[in-house]
């Protein structure tokens, strides 16, 4: 059944990110360099309905709390993330857009992964000496969300608001921001060399 | 063209759509995540070349324990993953990568001219594909190093995570959006 299910949602998924565009590094590059966007608009609204769908579905007893799956915060989360949004721009490509790329027979894909593997492997191999650092020391109370979410397990940022409704209300504010946000930041003035 | 050949699509149907699979993923079983089954990936490959990197143990929480000690955390989970690599999560990644075959087949591919590179990184970089190669080869290792030290990647931290208001979440999508936008910013100045 499990399987199935990943399957079908797997499929999807993929399905999905190839239609929002977001499988074509060229969207995800001038999304970053704020040229175009239509992508940033795309998931910042995703996250919004999903945000919005879960805590409604939590607060209607629809979605099994033990489902979620809240991460540790640590510092190496924010230079994990840096690194990544330094290769994320090189390559306009991040872990899922890279496969999926890669599947749409994309040849830069297939190096972007063969270095994700290498990278990984790197990561892998050099993890015991970075547990040793600090790095991954829970900070911000760990494996927290914003609100207390009943039925989950979780530390909570803010314990005087109930997790549910700060979930459907920030859920909220990102399909705004992504309804507010324009086309594109600055003037169109960087078009691209004529052909020599 | 019909809505279903257009690519992207209009931003409120592209993001109901992808929002509806992270809120379907969370309600049947748990929030998508991808990087983690690059090291799953490496770990299968690895034990192929030699068979005692991950062997079961009755002592281990998974079963399983490795003598790599990332492999060998919480309880030898990725170890256990590798040992049975048709598990939910990465015959997930499987499916994804032939869903987005499926729907690439159905809008008719990617044109040829912008298989080896994007015109943007052509109009900055030049048509060298050894330069692309190079760079994306490089950026992938960041990438996945980074996602790795994070615990999380742009699906399982910043769409999976901000989702559920995750704290984390928000630390690691401003960290990639404070390098990812002056980057590309400083590195693409055409628009291509």
């Amino acid at each position: 059944m499990e399987i199935t299910l990943a399957i079908l949602i797997g499929a999807a998924f993929g399905f999905v990110l190839d239609r929002i565009g977001a499988t074509n590094p060229n969207y995800i590059i001038r999304m970053l360099n704020l040229s175009d966007l239509h992508l940033m608009k795309t998931i910042v609204a995703a996250i919004g309905v999903a945000s919005i769908l879960l805590f409604a579905g939590l607060l209607l007893g629809l979605v099994d709390p033990g489902h979620l799956s809240v991460k540790a915060a640590y510092l190496g989360v924010f230079i994990g993330g840096l690194l990544l949004g330094l290769g994320f721009a090189v390559a306009g490509y991040c872990p899922g857009t890279g496969l999926t790329a890669l599947a749409t027979g994309r040849t830069d894909a297939l190096f972007f992964v063969i270095g994700g593997l290498v990278g990984a492997g790197a990561y892998m191999l050099t993890y015991a000496g970075i547990a040793e650092t600090g790095l991954l020391e829970s900070i911000a109370g760990g494996k927290a969300t914003l609100g207390p979410v009943s039925g989950a397990d979780y530390p909570s940022l803010f314990s005087g608001v109930a997790g549910e409704w700060l979930g459907i209300g920030i859920g909220g504010a990102f399909v705004l921001i992504a309804w507010v946000l324009p086309g594109r930041i600055g003037a169109a003035n960087k078009q691209a060399l004529p052909a020599e | 063209m019909t809505f279903w050949q257009q690519v992207p699509l209009p931003w409120k149907a592209g993001g109901l759509l992808l929002g509806l699979v992270f809120f379907i993923a969370v309600l049947l079983v748990k929030p998508i995540g991808v990087s983690t089954q690059f090291v799953i990936l490496d770990g299968v490959l690895w034990d192929a070349a030699a068979p005692t990197v991950v062997v079961p143990s009755e002592e281990a929480k998974s079963g399983y324990t490795s003598t790599n000690p990332y492999l060998d955390k919480s309880g030898g989970k990725y170890a256990k993953d590798v040992a049975n690599p048709l598990n939910y999560s990465f015959v997930f990644v499987i499916a994804m990568m032939v869903g987005a075959f499926v729907s690439a087949i159905l809008r008719g591919g990617v044109a040829r001219d912008q298989r080896a590179m994007p015109p943007v990184w052509r109009a900055n970089f030049g048509d060298s594909v050894g330069k692309r190669y190079f760079a994306t080869f490089i950026a992938g290792f960041l990438v996945l190093f980074g996602a790795r030290l994070a615990g999380g990647c742009t699906s399982g931290h910043m769409m999976s995570g901000m989702m559920q208001t995750a704290v984390s979440g928000y630390i690691f999508s401003a960290g990639a959006f404070l390098i990812g936008i002056p980057a590309a910013l400083y590195l693409f100045r055409k628009e291509g």
